[in-house]
C-alpha cells in the first residue's frame, strides 16, 4: 500500500530551490491541495518573479508568469473572465509587499476571489539576500549589514494584520513550516484558502514563514530554528481574519 | 441604422463592444476617460465587465491576465498613462497575447498637458517597453476611423496573437462627428488554443511566460517573433495617398494634422502647386516602400506632426536621401492651421524653383 506518494499536481521535476529551501514544501502542499479538492484541470497558476517565479514548472495546471508584484493583478484579470476557474498566486515578500504593495492592497480591497500564497522569509532570496518590506529590526541583509534599523530602513510590514483590516479579504491566516505540527497547520490553512475561493467567499491569503538559509548565512536546520526563535514571535501565528466564521461580509464588529 | 453623433473615444469603446470585446479595465486620465465611463455604462448590458484598477500599471497586467486566458480585451489611457503601461506591454509581447491598447495623446513630457499631441511617436513606434519588440500602430484621423480600426485592431491582434496600439490625440479623441456603426466591418474571434483556462483533463498544461534564461532560448524566442514581425511588415502597411501621383510637394502626415494637411493640398493645388498627401494609416509597420517610391517623382517631401518632429525621421529613412524631407510641427497642445501648413509647402515650392 503506498502511503505517501508525489501529488499529481505536482509536476515530475526536480526543483530548483536551495537544499533548506521551504519552498519545496509550501509547493507540495499546494498541490496536496489541488489533488484534494480534484481542481487541478480547473486551477490556473500566477506565478512571481522571485525564487519562485519557475513555480510554472512545477505544478500541472496552467500557469501564467506575472511581472514583478503584478501578480494578484494579473490574477484579477483572469477570474474576472473566468469566475468558475480557481486562480491562485505565489509570491515572495519582495513583490507582494514592496513592488507589488498596490496590487496586493486593491486586489484584497475589492475582495477577488482569489487565494494569495504569500512567501516570508524576511528578504529578497532571488537577487541575493538584500532588505525586504518583512526583514525584521536589527537583521542583517545586503542592503542593511549593519542591521535594519528604523531610522534609516523604516519599518517592517505585517501583511496579515494589513490586510484583514480590509472588508474584502474573507481570510488572512498567518503560518509557519518549520516543524510538522506546523506544516500539517499551514497545509489546512492552504485548504481552507482554495476552498474559500470554491465557495466564493472572496480574497484568503496565506503567509507563510520560511526559511532561506543561503541568504541568512545559516545551515538548514539552524533555520528552522530562526524561524522558531526569531520570526515567529515577530509575526506571530494564527488567523487574523474569517470572516466567513464571523458570520459573512456584513460583520462590522 | 443612421449616424450617429458620438466622441471619438465613445466610438472607441462601441465599436470595441461590437468588436466583441467584454473586457475592459482601465484607469482615469484626461482627455480619454469617457471611454471608462461609456464601457461601465455599456458593459453590463452586454455581459461584460468594465473594471477601474488601482493604477495603469495595475490596469494593463490585468488586460495581461485576461488576454492569457483567451478573450478580448482592451485598456487605454493618454500619454503619462501609457508610460506607466509600458511595463505590461513588454510582458504582452514577450509572451504573444492579443489585446488592444488606445493612447489618446496628450502633450509631454511630464505631466504636461491635456491638450492634443503627437509627441509619443518614438514611443509608439519604437519602445512602448523593454527588449526587442515591435508593436501595431494604427492611427486614425476621424471619428468613423477610430471606429473601424478599434475593430480592425482586435482581428489583427487576434491573427498575430500581438498588441495592437491605436494612436490618437485628444482633438480626435474629445471631437464629435456623425459614425455609422453599421458600416463597420469585424474579424471573427478565433479559438484560443494556447490560453490559460484550465487544462480540462484534455491536455496538457499551458504555460504562458516571457521568462528564458538561456541566451540561445531567448534569442530563438525572440527570432520566432521576428518572423511575425517580418510577416507583418510586408502584408499589413496601409496609408491613404491623395494627389501623390503627380505631386512636387508631397506632405507626410498622420491622424488630426493629416486632416488640416489634406485642407492645405486642396488650397495649395488651387494656387497651381502641385502638393500631395501621403497619409500613413499603420504608424508601425511604416510605409516606407511607397515613400521610397514617391521619392523618385516627387521633389520634396514634408512631414507635419504635433511634437517636434519624430515621425519626420522615419521618412527620411524611407526616402534613403534621394529628395529634402523638410518638417513642420507644433507641440504643447496647439494645432496648426491649414494656412499654416500652405506657408510652408509655399516655402518648400519657392525654393524648388
Amino acid at each position: 500500500m503506498i502511503v505517501y506518494k508525489r501529488p499529481e499536481a505536482l509536476s515530475k521535476v526536480s526543483m530548483h530551490y536551495c537544499p533548506g529551501c521551504t519552498h519545496g514544501i509550501v509547493h507540495r502542499l499546494v498541490a496536496e491541495v489541488i489533488d484534494e479538492l480534484g481542481i487541478e484541470k480547473d486551477t490556473l497558476g500566477v506565478a512571481p518573479v522571485g525564487c519562485a517565479v519557475f513555480a510554472y514548472n512545477y505544478f500541472e495546471c496552467d500557469f501564467i508568469e506575472a511581472s514583478h508584484g503584478r501578480a494578484p493583478a494579473v490574477a484579477t484579470g483572469i477570474k474576472r473572465t473566468h469566475p468558475d476557474k480557481i486562480v491562485f498566486t505565489y509570491q515572495g515578500d519582495g513583490d507582494l509587499a514592496a513592488i507589488g504593495t498596490a496590487e496586493t492592497v486593491h486586489a484584497s480591497a475589492r475582495g477577488e476571489n482569489i487565494t494569495i500564497i504569500f512567501i516570508n522569509n524576511t528578504n529578497y532570496g532571488m537577487t541575493g539576500g538584500q532588505m525586504a518590506p518583512t526583514t525584521m529590526p536589527g537583521q542583517v541583509t545586503t542592503t542593511s549589514p549593519y542591521g535594519r534599523q528604523k531610522m534609516i530602513q523604516g519599518n517592517p510590514i505585517h501583511v496579515c494584520e494589513m490586510l484583514s483590516t480590509l472588508d474584502g479579504v474573507a481570510y488572512a491566516e498567518r503560518v509557519a513550516v518549520n516543524n510538522v505540527k506546523n506544516v500539517r497547520a499551514a497545509k489546512r490553512a492552504i485548504k481552507k484558502a482554495f476552498q474559500n475561493q470554491i465557495d466564493k467567499k472572496g480574497l484568503s491569503i496565506v503567509e507563510v514563514l520560511s526559511t532561506c538559509p543561503t541568504n541568512w548565512g545559516m545551515t538548514p536546520v539552524d533555520a528552522l530554528k530562526f524561524v522558531d526563535e526569531k520570526m515567529i514571535p515577530f509575526y506571530p501565528l494564527g488567523v487574523y481574519v474569517d470572516r466567513n466564521a464571523m458570520g459573512g461580509e456584513s460583520d462590522d464588529k | 441604422m443612421a449616424k450617429v453623433l458620438i466622441k471619438g473615444n465613445e466610438a472607441v469603446a462601441e465599436a470595441a463592444i461590437r468588436s466583441g470585446c467584454r473586457y475592459y479595465f482601465g484607469y482615469p486620465i484626461t482627455p480619454q476617460t469617457e471611454i471608462a465611463e461609456y464601457m461601465a455604462k455599456k458593459m453590463p448590458k452586454v455581459g461584460g465587465l468594465c473594471l477601474q484598477a488601482e493604477s495603469e500599471v495595475a490596469a494593463i497586467n490585468m488586460v495581461y491576465g485576461a488576454a492569457a486566458s483567451g478573450v478580448r480585451v482592451m485598456t487605454s489611457s493618454s500619454s503619462p498613462g501609457i508610460s506607466l503601461k509600458s511595463e505590461g506591454v513588454s510582458y504582452i509581447v514577450g509572451c504573444d497575447l492579443p489585446c488592444v491598447i488606445l493612447n489618446v495623446q496628450r502633450g509631454g513630457p511630464g505631466l504636461g498637458g491635456i491638450q492634443p499631441s503627437q509627441s509619443d511617436y518614438y514611443q509608439a513606434t519604437k519602445a512602448l517597453g523593454h527588449g526587442d519588440m515591435q508593436l501595431f500602430v494604427l492611427a486614425p484621423s476621424s471619428v468613423q476611423e477610430m471606429a473601424q480600426l478599434t475593430a480592425d485592431a482586435f482581428g489583427i491582434a487576434d491573427k498575430y496573437r500581438m498588441p495592437v496600439l491605436l494612436l490618437a490625440d485628444g482633438a480626435l479623441g474629445q471631437m464629435m462627428e456623425p459614425v455609422d456603426f453599421d458600416m463597420l466591418h469585424f474579424t471573427p474571434e478565433p479559438e484560443k488554443p494556447w490560453a490559460v483556462n484550465g487544462h480540462g483533463g484534455k491536455r496538457k498544461k499551458n504555460i504562458i511566460t516571457s521568462l528564458f534564461l538561456k541566451p540561445e532560448e531567448l534569442e530563438a524566442n525572440v527570432l520566432e517573433r521576428d518572423k511575425k514581425y517580418k510577416t507583418v511588415n510586408e502584408n499589413e502597411v496601409r496609408y491613404e495617398s491623395y494627389m501623390c501621383d503627380d505631386a512636387d510637394i508631397i506632405i507626410v502626415s498622420f491622424g488630426i494634422t493629416a486632416r488640416i494637411s489634406k485642407a492645405a493640398v486642396n488650397d495649395a493645388r488651387e494656387k497651381g502647386i502641385k502638393a500631395g498627401l501621403l497619409r500613413p494609416v499603420t504608424l508601425s509597420p511604416f510605409p516606407s516602400e511607397i515613400l521610397k517610391k514617391l521619392s523618385d517623382t516627387a521633389s520634396a517631401f514634408l512631414s507635419v506632426e504635433l511634437n517636434m518632429g519624430q515621425m519626420v525621421n522615419d521618412v527620411k529613412l524611407a526616402v534613403e536621401c534621394k529628395k529634402p524631407v523638410y518638417f513642420y510641427g507644433r507641440t504643447g497642445g496647439s494645432l496648426m492651421s491649414s494656412a499654416d501648413v500652405l506657408d510652408q509647402i509655399e516655402k518648400i515650392a519657392g525654393g524648388l524653383k
